[in-house]
């Protein structure tokens, strides 16, 4: 398929598909994460580069038959691997044996919170949920450092001009987007601070967070929203996300107890495990929240250089 | 009253699903854009607000039927935008609708879209 905007439109829908998929397996965190990050600003950030890169496909010189061997190899031997993995459901399968009924029976009494997940995520693992925040934060330097243009400073009768021109083409779904933005950030902080209680948690608040954002910014333009909120604001918020995480860690290290044990936070252990958890998930949330602005902002600079580039360039041919 | 309510609820889920199934079959009959997109657009809100009303008889909590009662409000506000940004974003980037022509002044009109 040549179109690159079907082909991200499809991995959006497989990505709906798969989260629907969660859901009747019933891992309904799994599927938001899915649904919110796979379909929803995967999807988003794909769209924005394809603005920058166009919409066809080069044609290639070569076939890569190569490639497809290694695929159809790769594909096989992962088949054959699920020839060993005992039957969905059974009971005696490793994953319902190792550490599962551990978590299921004791994290009631020892975290306090109804989401299991949540609890395993947060607490259990807190060390592995912590890499991946860093992963995150590492990925949104990256961009940083690979992506980021100095911008002009711009004045504002230029800004006012560009949001009246975007107010006529846009008119009806900057009204409904209007309405419903508040929304979506108090459904954010909803899954944000319910994550203890249902399905959610920093990174889906986080994400839908950010899409909310981006969707603002998309209507009303990247200089608005900068008044809004700055590429410095972001970077900071950012990396305190990341040190709110780890100084829960170190605090509790400090009060005597191990990494990431948050029964010694306070001097009841439940308390200390629903405050820690709090604490972590609110990092989670700022530092997915954050970088997610910051890769669209990244792109959306790059992409209003090169049309700048682009206009320059026929003034000066003309 | 619980069988009048169950035969309501079924009769909305009903009306809802068949709705929605009409507009599948408008996508993969009409001929053109615009008209696939109006088939859609129109099914899709009145289906799943059916069947969102159906699915409320059957609720068994308020907390539910307000979840419920939510989801129909912003179906009804989303869908339709959708629709009218799609239509909106065609029209900018210049497809022409698909227009019934008669043979004789085929060439004529042909002239003017192109």
């Amino acid at each position: 398929m040549n179109d690159l905007f079907a082909v991200v439109m499809l991995l959006g829908i497989y990505s709906l598909l798969s989260a629907s998929f969660f859901v009747a397996m019933d891992a309904v965190d799994v599927a938001f994460t899915e649904a919110a990050v796979g379909a929803g600003i995967s999807t988003l950030l794909m769209l924005v580069v394809i603005t920058m890169t166009g919409r066809k496909e080069n044609t290639k010189r070569h076939k890569p038959f190569l490639a497809l061997i290694v695929v159809i190899f790769t594909g096989g031997l992962l088949l054959y691997g699920t020839f060993d993995i005992p039957h969905f459901g059974s009971a005696d399968s490793p994953i319902h044996n190792h550490v599962t009924p551990r978590y299921i029976n004791d994290s009631i009494n020892e975290i306090g919170i109804p989401n299991i997940v949540t609890s395993v995520l947060a607490s259990y693992r807190a060390f592995d949920t912590f890499g991946e925040v860093v992963v995150i934060f590492t990925a949104g330097i990256g961009i940083m450092a690979l992506l980021s243009v100095a911008h002009h400073s711009e004045d504002n009768h230029k800004i006012a001009a560009v949001n009246d021109s975007m107010h006529e083409r846009y008119l009806v779904i900057r009204i409904v987007s209007k309405i419903l933005i508040p929304f979506i950030l108090l459904f954010a902080l909803y899954v944000q601070f319910h994550g203890d209680f249902g399905p959610g948690g920093g990174f889906q608040a986080g994400v839908i967070f950010a899409a909310g954002i981006i969707l603002y910014s998309m209507l009303f333009g990247l200089s608005i929203t900068r008044k809004v909120i700055s590429q410095p604001f972001i970077q900071i918020i950012s990396a305190v996300g990341v040190l709110l995480y780890g100084s829960v860690g170190l605090v509790s290290l400090l009060q005597g107890g191990n990494f990431f044990d948050y029964n010694v936070l306070l001097t009841d252990p439940v308390a200390g495990q629903h405050l820690g958890i709090l604490l972590i998930e609110l990092g989670v949330g700022c530092t997915v929240t954050s970088v997610m602005i910051m890769i669209f902002f990244n792109f959306a600079e790059r992409r209003e250089l090169q049309q700048h580039n682009n206009i320059h360039n026929k003034d000066l041919e003309s | 009253m619980d069988v009048l309510l169950e035969i309501i609820a079924s009769l909305c889920l009903f009306i809802g699903s068949f709705i929605c199934i009409s507009g599948g079959v408008g996508i993969l009959r009409f001929p053109d854009f615009y008209t696939r997109m109006h088939a859609v657009g129109v099914t899709d809100t009145l289906g799943a607000g059916m069947i969102l009303i159906g699915l409320m008889f059957y609720s068994p909590d308020f907390l539910t039927l307000s979840k419920l009662l939510i989801i129909l409000l912003l179906t009804l506000l989303i869908s339709p935008t959708t629709s009218h940004v799609l239509a909106k974003a065609a029209m900018q980037n210049e497809l022409k609708p698909k227009l019934q022509q008669k043979d004789s002044d085929k060439e004529l009109n042909s002239s003017n879209y192109s």
